[in-house]
């Protein structure tokens, strides 16, 4: 059986830090456009706070407490929305993966599927509001019926999870924001995609493509 | 793109570096918490009995927030990364510090990532058995429409409203009358600004909007929000009436009555602008038969090196008044006894 193990997802999260470095500028362009051009140094900073908080575990970790351990760090390092946001969903991912050292790589979109009710949940957000939920949500909903179709491989629902992310990503800028600091524009949001839905769907890309790869290694 | 020109060591290292500075400038007033490095605590103040007032927010704002943190005004503040809001745990920390036994009231402004970092601190302090309650600044009256003020952003009116909470807390007022105060002079508080350049955070160096040479924003928030509408920049009169026809017409205040004035720069706008924008903002307010009690003319609440400025009418009434006139002493903001 394919296995998703902790070493699986402390690469996952080094490359989760690296992504969002390569992207830091992008992000930052992105939210200078409806926001204040910080979104990109959150997302690095808190992925590498993340990934380090990750590293430091001892070798008898398990998939809840690598978790945790994310959501700690990137809370402490940034704050922002995203802190509060992504520490919330690493947390809520932690109980689902639980006490364990490894977990069947078929289960892990119920990880993606917990991270979205964790950004629900602290952010109070719902979809159609130009947030990172409009990305986090149609990710989840794809993850759900993964779970019950057992006929779909599990390589072609993780792409599809992603490829659902990214629509509902770039269907933000047909949005316009009522939710988040963007929401004081009104109609002057419309026409430019939410940056924070622009990286749920690079995270939500990296988690899906360390899932793949751990099935592919099993 | 040339990167923006700051003096600084190191872009990430910026706001650390700049903490060590103020502690080393200010020893006699600020300190810090063990606990949490970016926790910044009141040297007097904080006292057994005694409401604490933890105020806080993004860095980039100076001297908003930890300029205020003394005597007679805020008792901590919490500062996060450039325009970010800190952590819960800076938060949380700086409240247990400032805590003398009768609660702790948090007041920020009105941004969703403030919101959910307090309120988790909120909901660690409650576990240690401190209760902490929160009022939210909302005086930016280009930032949402009358009938959604509590969408507003806060911004300069901090200054007053702050003031007027830690004066409160300072005279020993229980938890529910400072929170009364808090948003009493919140209700009463009026801001709006305008922009006529961006500002650049000293991580990416690269300005955090474009606007046009010749062009100037009405109503741009102090993270580089975009306002209500761009178009050529025009005289200072001319600037200061359309933000005074907006901040006297919600405010409705009745001949007679006193208001407090902050004309504040958002960073490389100098005070000779500013007080040729207050010399009219004197007028109008002669116009209307309003009297100035209290003046404040300079850098209260910045954007980095944003160039702009704006304008900040608190509608005073006998209570407001004797808060805003009590005895304050900061770091960056003191206030002697009769002023």
């Amino acid at each position: 059986m394919s296995l998703l193990t902790t070493a699986g997802l402390v690469e996952i999260f080094v490359r989760l830090a690296q992504r969002m470095k390569d992207e830091r500028d992008e992000l930052c362009r992105l939210d200078g456009i409806i926001g204040d051009a910080d979104h990109g140094i959150a997302m690095e900073q808190g992925t590498a706070a993340a990934a380090a908080a990750v590293a430091a575990l001892p070798d008898t970790a398990t998939l809840a407490d690598q978790f945790n351990a994310a959501a700690k760090g990137f809370l402490n390092a940034v704050g922002a929305s995203s802190g509060p946001l992504y520490a919330t969903a690493f947390m809520s991912a932690a109980k689902m993966a639980g006490p364990r050292g490894a977990m069947p790589a078929t289960e892990t979109p119920t990880l993606i599927k917990a991270m979205a009710d964790g950004i629900a949940r602290r952010g109070k957000a719902v979809p159609g509001q130009k947030t990172m939920i409009d990305a986090w949500d149609p990710a989840a909903r794809m993850a759900e019926t993964f779970s019950e179709q057992a006929e779909t491989s599990l390589a072609a629902g993780l792409a599809a999870m992603v490829e659902a992310a990214k629509a509902g990503a770039d269907g933000t800028a047909r949005m316009v924001a009522t939710l988040g600091r963007a929401a004081r524009l009104g109609d002057r949001s419309l026409g430019h995609p939410d940056p924070g839905a622009v990286s749920a769907t690079m995270m939500i890309a990296v988690f899906c493509e360390g899932f793949a790869k751990a099935e592919n290694a099993g | 793109m040339t990167p923006t020109q700051k003096i600084i060591n190191d872009g990430n290292a910026a706001v650390d570096e700049m903490l060590v500075g103020i502690l080393a400038a200010h020893p006699r007033h600020l300190t810090r918490s063990l606990a949490a490095p970016r926790a910044i605590i009141a040297r007097e103040g904080p006292r057994p009995g005694k409401v604490a007032l933890v105020i806080g927010g993004g860095s980039g704002h100076e001297p908003t927030f930890l300029g205020f943190v003394g005597k007679g005004l805020a008792d901590a503040a919490a500062i996060g990364n450039v325009f970010a809001s800190p952590p819960p745990q800076p938060a949380a920390d700086a409240a247990m510090s400032a805590h003398g036994g009768a609660g702790v009231l948090f007041m920020y402004g009105n941004y969703a990532g403030d919101v959910m970092n307090f309120d988790m601190a909120t909901e660690l302090l409650a576990m240690d058995g401190i209760e902490a309650r929160t009022v939210l600044t909302t005086d930016d009256i280009a930032s949402a429409p009358k009938d959604r003020r509590s969408e507003r952003r806060g911004v300069a009116g901090n200054v007053f409203i702050f003031k007027a909470a830690g004066a409160a807390a300072d005279l020993m007022m229980p938890l529910d009358e400072v929170e009364r105060v808090a948003r009493r002079a919140n209700d009463r508080t009026y801001t709006m600004g305008v922009a006529l350049s961006a500002c650049s955070l000293p991580q990416t160096r690269r300005p955090n909007f474009d606007l046009p040479a010749g062009e100037m924003e009405i109503g741009m928030g102090i993270h580089g929000e975009p306002g209500i509408r761009r178009e050529a920049l025009r005289g200072a009169n001319s600037i200061v009436d359309e933000i005074m026809d907006a901040i006297l017409g919600e405010m409705n205040a009745p001949a007679g009555d006193t208001v407090a004035v902050l004309v504040n720069s958002l960073g490389s706008t100098p005070l000779m602008e500013l007080y040729i924008m207050f010399a009219r903002v004197a007028e109008r307010l002669d116009a209307a038969g309003l009297k100035i009690h209290a003046s404040l003319v300079g850098p209260y609440c910045t954007s980095m090196e944003m160039a702009g400025a704006s304008i900040t009418i608190m509608h005073l009434d006998d209570e407001l008044t004797r808060l805003i006139d009590h005895p304050c002493d900061c770091a960056m903001f003191q206030q002697g006894a009769n002023k």
